[in-house]
């Protein structure tokens, strides 16, 4: 049963998709000219590279190819947007993010924090959902720039971005966001929103690692991190990593063309998987935005076990998942994702993160179904939480240890 | 991933005496909000013999607590209470070959069910006397409570300080910025008023201290530990000198000192008392490291 491993963790990386693979071989051996360079050995690669940038384009819906600059990973992306809009403005000091960002935002803010810029982090309510009135309220002369995810990385609750940008530039402010777990996953046309700056990761739609893009509005007042060289049109020097944006650029090509059946197919796999779960274990529930999140996401809360256990179970039987606990991350609190929508701690530190990808089949969902059920009761026989059948009558009072 | 050890693994997957325990007569709950673990640990005390008959666990965490639950009930069953009550968490962490530094407050977690439990099986109340923070040195496995509270202690003022009281810092360099931060944070709360410099600096070379003979140096190091002692021995510990080799000087530390968090701390403030007092650096060690420092 265990022969072939299912992969169910593609919010954290996915596989390299063959024809990336195949597209970027050439560019190690005999395409290793710097684009840069006037000879014929240059040359080819920085064609390549321009048709990369198109298919890049095509995927965001941006107006102009100049708009996309290529940079290493989706971290650099996030911290060029925030730091440009700050570098760029100095007459505004404030940065409004959200609570539930990735930590590449908030680890950023919280350093900028200590250099005296202002930051405000919006909560969000129990399925994960942004206060639009508390944003428009935060708003002000001051702010620099307006940094929000598209798409969360553990619930996948999509938030109202072009709204959000609107309102930013109502207020003079820069708008950002990090769509690293959109892009690829539901459809986006930046020239139709007043979205100024995007931050997208590679090795999450199937590129290679190490390879990500800004793309960046024209006419949005930017100041680069990275000086150096003229690449990029001198936004981002640095010899291009000329093998893996081809391969990104095949990549963007072939999500927009599985655009549809990413949200029709995948997203039914999901929602069964999901469905399934939810039936045959008692006392969990799926946490987020459930009728506004990512096709490809589910993130279930087992109630009274923790997730590391859970995780340590399933990769057992050969089932790769994430989880909210702290334990997984190695810091000690649970994900502050789950503790921003007020999770319970006997629910947080149990959370699973289960994000497809369109090589999933269904067979490997009725695995996963199947699973899933014997592992969470084993790890509940452990619990102190958890009687013969069921909770212990009131969870919380029957066991109620001495906290350090 | 984490590295966890085979006997870790092979704890979690197979847990020994885990559920309830029919006759229990000595149960304790702990936990650690931070993390979010906790632990149920009960004991079916031999009030005759004061022997533990049986044990089993219920606990509420990821793999290594699990495992580390598992282990120490296999320790405890057959012991005495009071040879129970000197398993220190680095024994149940060796017992399963090791645990990753961020988890080794499994083991902890551990020794505070088991101390809980006899106080439970005796009547007595037991209170936990220490709080976990945020990991920042991973090397030593070393949190940012005990740092604070050692920085706070000593008036620390440089991560090289902090490195030789805590040990924190003194591994691969890399949570440096973090020590700073703590330092930092301690030192604008000290700052009451903005004041000149109150202690003029000691003078870079030491006024030459008047050289002690080898019998005196002993004598001297004799003293200081002995005037320390009473207070050990006030918290059911106590400090032995077992080896003078140059600047080493090697220790055992007895009774409740063993296997307590504040152990470094205590050696380190141990070591500042002996520098001060013959005026010399010296290193205090456990005795265990004899032969294996240079």
């Amino acid at each position: 049963m265990n022969d072939v491993p299912i992969y169910l963790d593609n919010n954290a990386t996915t596989a390299c998709d063959p024809a990336v693979v195949s597209a970027m071989l050439p560019f190690f051996t005999e395409q290793f000219g710097n684009p840069s360079s006037m000879h014929s050995f240059g040359n080819k690669v920085g064609f390549a590279l321009k048709e990369a940038r198109a298919k890049v384009q095509a995927l965001l819906g941006a107006e102009h190819d100049s708009e996309i600059v290529f940079t290493s990973c989706g971290t650099e992306s996030d911290s060029t947007a925030i730091l440009s809009a700050l570098r760029a403005q100095p007459e505004r000091n404030q940065i409004i993010t959200t609570a539930v960002e990735h930590p590449a935002i908030l680890t950023l803010c919280e350093y900028l924090e200590k250099e005296g810029y202002a930051i405000t982090r919006l909560g969000v309510d129990k399925r994960g959902r942004l206060d639009m009135n508390e944003y428009k309220a935060a708003l002000g002369p001051r702010t620099a720039i307006v940094s929000a995810m598209w798409a969360n990385n553990e619930s996948g609750t999509i938030f109202p971005v072009e709204q959000m940008a609107e309102l930013a530039h109502a207020a003079g402010a820069q708008f950002h966001t990090d769509a690293v777990q959109a892009v690829g996953k539901i459809a986006i046309d930046l020239k139709k929103t007043k979205i100024d700056m995007v931050s997208l990761s590679g090795h999450k739609l199937h590129a290679p690692k190490g390879v990500g893009v800004l793309y960046l509005r024209r006419g949005t007042r930017y100041r680069p991190l990275l000086r150096g060289g003229h690449q990029e049109r001198g936004r981002r020097a640095g010899t291009e990593n000329a093998a893996s944006i081809v391969g990104l650029g095949v990549a963007c090509e072939q999500a927009l063309q599985h655009m549809v059946y990413e949200n029709t197919e995948v997203k039914r796999l999901r929602d069964k998987l999901e469905a399934g779960i939810l039936a045959a274990v008692p006392r969990c529930f799926p946490t987020g935005d459930v009728m506004n999140r990512l096709p490809n996401t589910s993130n279930i809360a087992f109630e009274f076990i923790e997730g590391e256990a859970i995780l340590l179970l399933l990769n057992k039987a050969g089932i790769a998942a994430s989880s909210g606990s702290a334990c997984t991350s190695g810091s000690l609190e649970p994900s502050h994702v789950m503790r921003a929508m007020g999770i319970p701690y006997t629910a947080a530190h149990g959370t699973t993160r289960f994000s497809l990808s369109r090589y999933n089949t269904e067979a490997e969902m009725d695995r996963v179904i199947a699973a899933v059920p014997p592992i969470i009761a084993q790890l509940r026989k452990l619990s102190p939480y958890w009687g013969e059948i069921g909770p212990t009558e009131h969870p919380e009072e029957a066991f109620a240890p001495a906290y350090a | 991933m984490w590295d966890y050890s085979e006997k870790v693994r092979e704890h979690f997957f197979n847990p020994r005496n885990a559920g309830l325990l029919d006759g229990a007569n000595g149960i304790g709950d702990v936990g650690s909000i931070k993390c979010g673990d906790a632990l149920r640990l009960m004991l079916k005390v031999d009030p005759d013999s004061e022997k533990i008959v049986d044990a089993s666990f219920q606990t509420f965490g990821c793999g290594s607590a699990i495992a580390s639950s598992s282990a120490l009930t296999e320790i405890v069953k057959g012991m005495t209470l009071d040879e129970a009550l000197k398993v220190s968490n680095q024994d149940i962490a060796d017992y399963l070959d090791g645990l990753p530094p961020e988890k080794m407050h499994c083991s902890v977690m551990g020794r505070e069910a088991l101390q809980a439990a006899v106080a439970n099986y005796r009547g007595e109340a037991w209170k936990d006397d220490h709080e976990e923070g945020a990991l920042i040195c991973k090397c030593f496995a070393i949190d940012a409570v005990l740092i604070e509270e050692v920085v706070r202690a000593n008036s620390l003022t440089t991560v090289e300080q902090v490195a030789h009281f805590t040990k924190a810092g003194g591994g691969c360099a890399s949570c440096h910025e973090g020590i700073e931060e703590i330092l930092a944070r301690v030192s604008k709360e000290a700052c009451t008023a903005p004041t000149a410099a109150t202690k003029p600096l000691p003078p870079a070379t030491p006024a030459a201290a008047p050289k002690l003979t080898n019998f005196q140096r002993i004598r001297k190091i004799e003293e200081t530990v002995e005037a320390i002692r009473p207070m050990l021995q006030r918290d059911h510990g106590d400090i032995e000198i077992v080896e003078i080799d140059g600047k080493n000087i090697y220790v055992n530390l007895k009774g409740a000192c063993v296997g307590c968090m504040m152990e470094a701390a205590t050696l380190n403030g141990i070591q500042t008392k002996l520098v001060e007092a013959l005026g010399e650096f010296v290193r205090l060690l456990p005795a265990a490291m004899l032969g294996k420092a240079h």
